[in-house]
């Protein structure tokens, strides 16, 4: 990297810390979201300093969408509903703080203690490929295994929440023809 | 196998936001005298129209509200137009592009959902009703159009199997993309004018609820916006051309006319669109986006895998 290549690289990661930090700084909840969406692009912007063009820019896309997404809830279901009115971004202040403390002290201590490899020459072309065997290729029967599981998490986790059921649409014997929706969708259902 | 495109010095950039603004310029301009067909005004005054609102909206004092959000209002009124900017940088004018990016197809991708979250800023910093609904209405539309979008998008790279976009460019020597993949294409387009608040899909700034988003903006702000949200549909516009359209391939002209004539066509067919379909309400939308535009989409990019496969 370059000279200033590594001054952006720096400048980029305090931003992100900084950003981090201001989601509980400041006081609504529109600004928290959007000040962890700033600390996610800092590190995707990071990303693309390392080459890695892909994950950058992904990392951008999904938390740009997700926070926007999460403005919504945030709003909808936080503070003294809703959360359109300034308000505190902290809560159970002495619980939080040990807690943020304790983390903080665990992952420092795992980041000094690890046995870091050395000596190997960082690859230079095809850096993502390179990135992806290094974390998954021992770990890739995991990783297989979580995405399924993810995937029947959400689908449970909707038809738990759902409001209105197929029964509700279709009848108790799924005879109805059409479904009966208070709002009529859009194919013509 | 040559470079198909090469980058330019980014001092080009200006050249880039100029043309950007010339074809912004054009849009109001055939936006405004399709109006004036339709309601009989005179087509002259729609053509000094753009240059008249511009000056109208730079005299005109800046209205705040009550207890604005004024950081986030502006990042958001301002950022459709950074948006807009950003994407062209991977947009090709013929052989040349300003940013010659591995992942350039993500990065446009990438720009459009910044979309999602400045439309909202505009309609939550205003700390107004009418404002905020319409930014709720968006972001139910983003929900409902991006997916199809992505989908159509990767059509794109699996035939060429680059995310490059002049890669993208280079791999419709033989056969443009829209005349194989002509859902993606279809799918592509609905989600430009989508994520422009556009005709069909302009709920969030409809009248309905008083101009929407929009509704607290004035002066230099209305303008940035309103600038920057036809911004983006010449980005889009402008992106068809690399994704689907050949980029700069054609006979007698240079590559970069034809870019430019391009460009200028799929614009002129997303202004007239809004004329003649009628706006879609968000909840219904959502039905289409998912049960009609996703399958359809899925299906393109199987049929493109299966070609490419079996090649």
């Amino acid at each position: 990297m370059t000279l200033i290549g590594e001054v952006f690289f720096w400048v980029l990661g305090a931003t992100a810390v900084l950003s981090g930090a201001a989601v509980f700084w400041v006081n609504s909840m529109a600004r928290a979201t959007y000040a962890l969406a700033i600390s996610f692009v800092a590190v995707g912007l990071q990303l693309l300093l390392l080459d890695q063009a892909y994950l950058g820019v992904i990392t951008i896309l999904m938390m740009v969408m997700e926070m926007a997404v999460m403005a919504v809830y945030m709003i909808m279901f936080m503070g003294m509903n809703p959360a359109l009115m300034p308000m505190s971004m902290v809560h159970d202040k002495r619980l939080s703080l040990v807690t943020a403390l304790v983390t903080f002290a665990l992952l420092a201590a795992g980041i000094l203690l690890t046995p870091w490899p050395s000596g190997r020459p960082a690859p230079t072309e095809d850096v993502t490929v390179a990135l992806g065997m290094a974390l998954m290729e021992p770990k890739m029967l995991a990783m297989i295994v979580l995405s399924p599981v993810m995937v029947a998490t959400i689908v449970a986790g909707v038809s738990l929440s759902l409001h209105r059921g197929r029964y509700d649409r279709y009848g108790d014997d799924l005879e109805r023809a059409a479904a009966d929706d208070p709002q009529p969708g859009g194919v013509g259902r | 196998m040559s470079d198909p495109v090469v980058e330019v010095d980014p001092s080009w950039a200006i050249v880039g936001a100029l043309l950007l603004a010339v074809l912004v310029m054009i849009a109001v301009a055939l936006d405004g005298m399709l109006a004036a067909r339709a309601q009989g005004g005179s087509a002259a005054a729609s053509l000094r129209w753009p240059a008249a609102e511009t000056a109208r909206l730079l005299r005109q004092r800046r209205r705040s509200t009550v207890a604005a959000d004024s950081l986030l209002w502006r990042i958001g009124g301002a950022g459709m137009l950074v948006a807009a900017l950003l994407k062209i940088t991977v947009v090709p004018f013929g052989e040349w592009t300003l940013f010659d990016f591995e992942a350039g197809l993500v990065w446009f991708n990438a720009m459009d959902a910044l979309v999602w979250a400045l439309v909202w800023l505009v309609g939550w910093g205003g700390n107004s009703v009418h404002a905020l609904v319409g930014g709720y209405r968006f972001l139910a539309l983003a929900v409902a159009y991006e997916l199809p979008l992505m989908f159509a998008l990767i059509a794109t790279a699996i035939a060429s199997e680059s995310l490059n976009v002049g890669d993208i460019v280079a791999a419709q020597s033989e056969l443009w993309f829209i005349v194989w993949m002509p859902v993606a294409f279809l799918i592509y387009s609905i989600g430009v004018v989508a994520f422009s608040v556009w005709g069909p899909f302009g709920s969030s700034l409809g009248a309905d609820i008083a101009g929407g988003v929009a509704a607290e903006l004035s002066g230099v702000d209305r303008l940035v916006f309103f600038a920057g949200r036809y911004g983006v549909l010449v980005a889009g516009a402008a992106f068809a051309v690399p994704l689907f359209l050949g980029g700069g391939s054609g006979a007698v002209l240079p590559a970069w006319a034809w870019s430019l004539l391009k460009t200028v066509v799929v614009l002129a067919a997303f202004v007239w669109v809004r004329r003649k379909v009628p706006l879609i309400r968000p909840e219904k939308f959502m039905e289409v986006g998912w049960m009609l535009l996703i399958p359809a989409g899925m299906l393109q990019d199987l049929l493109i895998a299966l070609v490419m496969v079996n090649r």
